[in-house]
């Protein structure tokens, strides 16, 4: 499966990444195992742990951590949200 | 009409709402609500405000919260704006305009919009200060001004 990952604000500054295209290993289906696949990278990446403040968008719309990821799906990592 | 834009330039909030009221004879009641870049935040002295966005899911995520008000409310027209990029103090940051035939749907609506596209939009303000530049934390009273419209 192949997705390609955007970065924004804070998280994007904190792990030095604005993204990109990644392929992923047959265990990470879903977002929750994605987070973990992430965090297991070390430093800053810890913080797209599960049980963290950061949000994720798929295809541009919120989800939880047991939403699925398909082939060519747009991720987004993010803080919460600070606008208006 | 039912529109959002973001926009790196400025708006005219009188124009905004003269083109949302048109020729149009049936609204009654016109809010209005305008977001300022203040000069301090949490005791810091604030130079400039960056408004970084996430381009696509930002328009819609405007539009999905535009739709929402709609099915709540009788509504005949709204506009939203959401400017990006550098502001400096005293800048306008955000617009939203609600028309409708009475005031209560339009106030409504109004307040509804703001309060959920403060949790709900993909905004990301950052401060330059004198002591450097800082993101601004989400607040928790944005989330319970957000959730008072769950019922």
């Amino acid at each position: 499966l192949n997705i390609r990952l955007l970065y924004f604000a804070s998280l994007r500054e904190a792990l030095g990444d604005g993204g990109g295209a990644l392929e992923l290993p047959p265990a990470v289906r879903t977002v929750g195992e994605l987070r973990a696949h992430l965090a297991a990278r070390g430093d800053n990446w810890g913080r797209i742990a599960a049980g963290g403040n950061v949000r994720c968008a798929v295809n541009q719309q919120m989800v939880a951590d047991g939403a699925l990821l398909t082939e060519g799906a747009e991720v987004a990592f993010f803080p919460p949200v600070t606008g208006g | 009409m039912f529109s959002v834009t973001v926009q790196s330039e400025d708006f005219d909030p009188g124009v905004e709402i003269g083109r949302l009221q048109g020729t149009r004879s049936d609204i009654g009641a016109v809010a209005s609500f305008v977001g300022l870049v203040r000069d301090s935040h949490e005791g810091r002295v604030v130079r400039t405000m960056t408004l970084e966005h996430y381009p696509g899911m930002t328009e819609k995520s405007l539009q999905a919260i535009v739709d929402e008000a709609r099915a709540r409310w009788p509504l005949l027209g709204a506009r939203v704006i959401h400017r990006v990029g550098p502001l400096a103090v005293g800048s306008r940051i955000v617009l939203v305009v609600v028309a409708s035939a009475h005031r209560g749907a339009a106030f409504a609506a109004c307040e509804f919009i703001m309060d959920y596209l403060k949790t709900r939009a993909p905004f990301w303000k950052h401060e330059d200060t004198p002591e450097g530049g800082r993101w601004v934390d989400a607040r928790e009273t944005d989330d319970a001004a957000a959730a008072r419209w769950q019922y």
